[in-house]
């Protein structure tokens, strides 16, 4: 488990960019920490491997004080992504990036080679192993950036904006794999503001605005808030839009709390038809 | 209306590369439009844009073959300081554009460099900054903005060079979504008032299909789909197409047996339209 507790942090520079935030995250949770540009999210974030360390109040990572111990340490159970993946890396080869850091925690030859050949691959850039990181596109880089750390399995995976130059289909294989992340009892932390992909991926949702958590609670009751999403500067993903539109429109029954694609198709069939041909509405 | 761009047979392969990133690129973009460019990453949507303001070949070696045409220049043979004057281009960082102390001294920078007078360089500072709303951040430095005031200026500094073609590489990809879509429909009111031809990538297609005029979907280096976004959107959810990611509200529609080519919603508007019709 992660926990937040209380914690304010104020940059060297006077501005503080938490304040009060009490959170806690558990393994086997996918979590989406969401708010606008500059809402702190991830500030938040680097407080989780101890990058920063809070002002006042405290982040135990499976009950280890973040100040009481290095970076170096944390990030084998905390891996961090961050939004730039150019900020990753230094090494000549992509394979070599991979391997890098499970040489650094102690993996041998063989096992090196095994858990670099496979994120590499399921990621699609096995054909790249032996091309500099730079000369990546932007989508790769990413795709890259977030290998690294899946390569190591740490308990608590958190990436900064991971959706960040990604195509639709790199977003669909990330969702895949978090999943089975998940499922395998890690706990996965995305700051994004992405509402259509943690729409997709996220059970809960923490909504962050100037600092401070406004929400936290289940993805289908704060992303079908329109009022609550505007308040963190957030648009409505489309589906609950358009279901709140539908609603207001005169269809009174429809549950407009839906996020998934075939859970709308279900809600709306339900009440207009399979094609719609059921569709009457005297309010309209 | 006037051809902004013609780019016939274009291929081009970076130096050392075996795989071409532009294949036989055929296109034609008139003025005052608004295209939408996509496709999966590494598809060659920056290295076309690359090409449209000379930076390619010109910059980055490799082999080039086909013919460029943009605003009666040729691209290719056209120094790149010159084809800046009338193609301005915003790159996916804001941080590689931004260098000066004060978001003042950035936007003035290229227009010093053009040997303006300084009335006319105070004249387009001010106007730039008034269409991208940033009067306010006029004597900030640049590094202390957020992502989306940094793009802000980024494009301001582009405006400012009054081009008449822009061109923007994902701009929007560092952006929160309120953030993206304001500035795209703000450059959609831009390129109207303005009646500049705007040029953009993106991934998030439900952020600027109100605006666009025109949808052009890239695979491996080849123009795949071209047209009026509806009629795109359309083909490509008929051909089950996974590498781009559609709107969720047509492929809501077309799950739901709403499949007309002229009536596909893709707005939550549309969408209410289109069952009302189907009510009837």
């Amino acid at each position: 488990m992660i926990k937040v507790d209380s914690v304010w942090y104020e940059y060297p520079s006077g501005t503080v960019a938490l304040r009060n935030v009490n959170l806690i995250i558990n393994r086997g949770e996918i979590v989406a920490l969401m708010g606008e540009n500059g809402a702190g999210k991830t500030t938040l974030l680097k407080h989780l491997n101890g990058l920063l360390k809070p002002t006042s109040g405290r982040v135990e990572v499976d009950g280890v004080d973040t100040r009481t111990t290095t970076v170096a340490s944390l990030s084998r159970h905390v891996g961090l992504v961050f939004q730039n993946p150019d900020n990753m890396f230094f090494c000549t080869s992509v394979f070599e990036e991979v391997s890098y850091a499970l040489t650094r925690f102690g993996y041998t030859g063989e096992e090196v080679r095994r858990r670099t050949e496979e994120v590499l691959k399921a990621f699609n850039l096995w054909h790249y192993r032996n091309s500099s990181p730079f000369t990546l596109s932007g989508g790769e880089k990413k795709r890259l950036a977030i290998s690294i750390v899946l390569a190591w399995m740490p308990s608590y995976i958190v990436i900064d904006e991971p959706t960040t130059g990604l195509d639709g289909w790199g977003k669909r294989i990330l969702i895949d794999l978090l999943l089975n992340l998940k499922d395998s009892g890690r706990g996965i932390i995305l700051s994004s503001h992405d509402v259509e992909f943690i729409s997709d991926i996220a059970e809960r949702v923490v909504l962050l605005r100037r600092g401070e958590i406004i929400a936290d609670g289940a993805a289908e009751d704060i992303l079908t808030d329109p009022a609550l999403l505007e308040e963190a500067s957030l648009l409505t993903p489309q589906i609950p839009s358009l279901l709140y539109e539908l609603k207001r429109r005169g269809l009174r029954d429809l549950n407009h709390k839906c996020l998934r694609l075939d859970e709308a198709v279900r809600c709306l069939s339900a009440i207009l038809g399979r094609d719609g041909s059921n569709w009457r509405c005297d309010g309209v | 209306m006037s051809t902004a761009i013609e780019v016939s047979n274009l291929s081009f392969r970076y130096a050392g590369a075996t795989q071409w990133a532009l294949r036989n690129v055929t296109l034609s973009i008139e003025e005052g439009e608004f295209a939408v460019f996509t496709g999966a990453t590494g598809c060659g949507k920056s290295t076309l844009f690359k090409c449209l303001i000379g930076l390619i070949p010109q910059m980055y070696p490799g082999e080039y073959l086909g013919r460029v045409v943009v605003k009666g220049l040729d691209p290719a043979q056209t120094p790149v300081s010159r084809m800046a004057q009338r193609v301005g281009m915003v790159f996916q960082n804001p941080d590689n554009q931004l260098f000066a102390l004060t978001v003042e001294n950035d936007v003035a920078f290229a227009l010093e460099n053009l040997g303006l007078e300084r009335a006319e360089i105070e004249r387009r500072i001010t106007k730039a900054f008034r269409m991208m709303g940033i009067e306010d951040l006029r004597k900030r430095s640049p590094f202390e903005l957020s992502g989306g005031q940094k793009q802000r200026v980024a494009i301001a500094s582009i405006l400012a060079l009054e081009p008449e073609i822009l061109i923007l590489d994902e701009p929007t990809s560092s952006l929160d979504g309120a953030t993206a879509k304001k500035l795209l429909e703000e450059l959609g009111e831009i390129s109207k008032r303005e009646e500049i031809t705007v040029l953009l990538s993106e991934h998030r297609l439900d952020l600027v299909v109100r605006e666009a005029t025109r949808l052009i979907v890239i695979e491996e280096g080849k123009i795949l789909s071209d047209g009026d976004p509806r009629e795109v959107v359309h083909h490509l959810l008929e051909d089950d197409y996974e590498k781009v990611e559609l709107p969720k509200l047509p492929r809501l529609a077309w799950m739901m047996g709403l499949r007309r080519a002229d009536k596909i919603p893709l707005t939550k508007e549309e969408f209410v339209e289109t069952l009302l019709e189907v009510g009837k």
